[in-house]
């Protein structure tokens, strides 16, 4: 991704879209889009993440994250027609020498949480996934998600801490 | 500010799962717009969202789908995303401006007022204006009812709401929230039913007003 974003490489956006395209068709067609258009919304998703990839913060979140959040974006587009209020951009400032240590750590995220969902137990991972496709209201929708969401809170936590104080 | 009320877990994973009726996700926006704790919660349930597509059993597409995108590659875009800095916290500025002065506001009574804002149905989204020192009606709920201060406090039977905290109300609580005396008392509120008001004339004025 960060040759996507620094050189404007297509091999490796290929490579990316190999990986994700698939996924994100499957995404979509669980959330209830039909196979055509799940197609066509992955092609849109690849397409804005290569147009938008200065946006992509690698220390803040993985590669998965940010196509996720595309194509939830996208979905809502396409199915609801309505807005989704987003929170109030934060400037991170220049990030010239991002931390290699934070964006490892952000990468690794995905993993954690893919291997912690598949030990969850199978009615636990249905909630989960059946919340992030669309089929939960917030009603319904668990307080306890059996997941390690701690370490990702507190590395943000410590970004915006930085942050604030560099702005004061 | 010391927010100390926050968002629930459910509703920040609903938003994240981008399934919030638009009038609750405003509410959302602006509170994680004003409180870092929820906004590094909300990266950790947008990196849920991840692992869900990144776990997903991969669909097989169809022959040329990836030469279509790469035919569609042009320029990246460059320009950074400008932070809003007014009184309004930007998702709300979307909808009444970057100040207050501009809300066209209905008077409620008792110098009570709302502005209902523009959202898509599912839930209703207002700002509340109430005087320092001065009462909203007392009133249960049905659903859920988020209220957010973006100025002033408010008072109920059992706890103090400032700037940037959020009131989760449901369908159990009955409260008579009280404006705090000296500053005026500005709230976003959400709710995806109709208030019902317990005494006479306010519901009468119920259909009327929308509240």
């Amino acid at each position: 991704m960060l040759a996507v974003r620094d050189r404007q490489d297509k091999a490796a956006f290929a490579q990316l879209f190999k990986h994700f395209a698939p996924r994100i068709k499957a995404f979509l067609m669980k959330s209830g889009t039909d196979a055509a258009l799940a197609e066509e919304c992955a092609q849109d998703v690849m397409a804005t993440l290569w147009q938008k990839a200065h946006l992509f913060d690698a220390s803040r979140a993985s590669v998965a994250t940010w196509v996720f959040t595309i194509a939830r974006n996208r979905r809502i587009d396409v199915a609801r027609r309505a807005r989704r209020p987003e929170p109030e951009v934060l400037d991170w400032g220049p990030v010239d020498e991002p931390d290699q240590a934070e964006i490892y750590e952000a990468a690794q995220d995905t993993q954690r949480l893919v291997a912690a969902m598949a030990a969850l137990p199978a009615a636990q991972k249905a909630l989960i996934q059946r919340a992030f496709y669309g089929d939960l209201s917030h009603s319904e929708i668990a307080t306890e998600t059996g997941l390690p969401l701690g370490t990702i809170k507190s590395r943000i936590r410590l970004a915006l801490e930085r942050l604030r104080q560099t702005m004061s | 500010m010391t927010i100390r009320h926050h968002l629930s877990d459910p509703l920040l994973m609903a938003y994240a799962a981008g399934t919030l009726p638009e009038a609750f996700g405003l509410v959302v926006a602006t509170h994680v717009s004003l409180c870092d704790d929820c906004r590094a919660r909300m990266a950790g349930f947008d990196a849920v969202g991840g692992a869900v597509v990144e776990s997903a059993d991969a669909v097989a597409l169809s022959d040329g789908c990836l030469e279509a995108v790469m035919a569609r590659l042009g320029a990246q875009d460059t320009a950074a995303a400008v932070p809003a800095r007014g009184a309004v916290p930007a998702p709300l500025a979307d909808y009444i401006g970057s100040d207050f002065a501009g809300v066209k506001w209905r008077a409620l009574g008792m110098g009570v007022r709302q502005a209902i804002l523009p959202t898509a149905k599912g839930a209703t989204a207002r700002l509340l204006y109430i005087p320092a020192g001065q009462a909203v009606p007392d009133h249960g709920h049905r659903g859920t009812e988020l209220t957010l201060v973006l100025q002033g406090a408010f008072r109920d039977a059992s706890d103090r709401f400032g700037p940037g905290d959020l009131e989760i109300a449901t369908e159990a609580d009955e409260h008579t929230p009280i404006a705090e005396a000296g500053t005026d008392c500005i709230c976003l509120a959400a709710t995806d039913a109709p208030l019902r008001f317990t005494g006479l004339v306010p519901r009468m004025l119920q259909p009327l007003f929308r509240i």
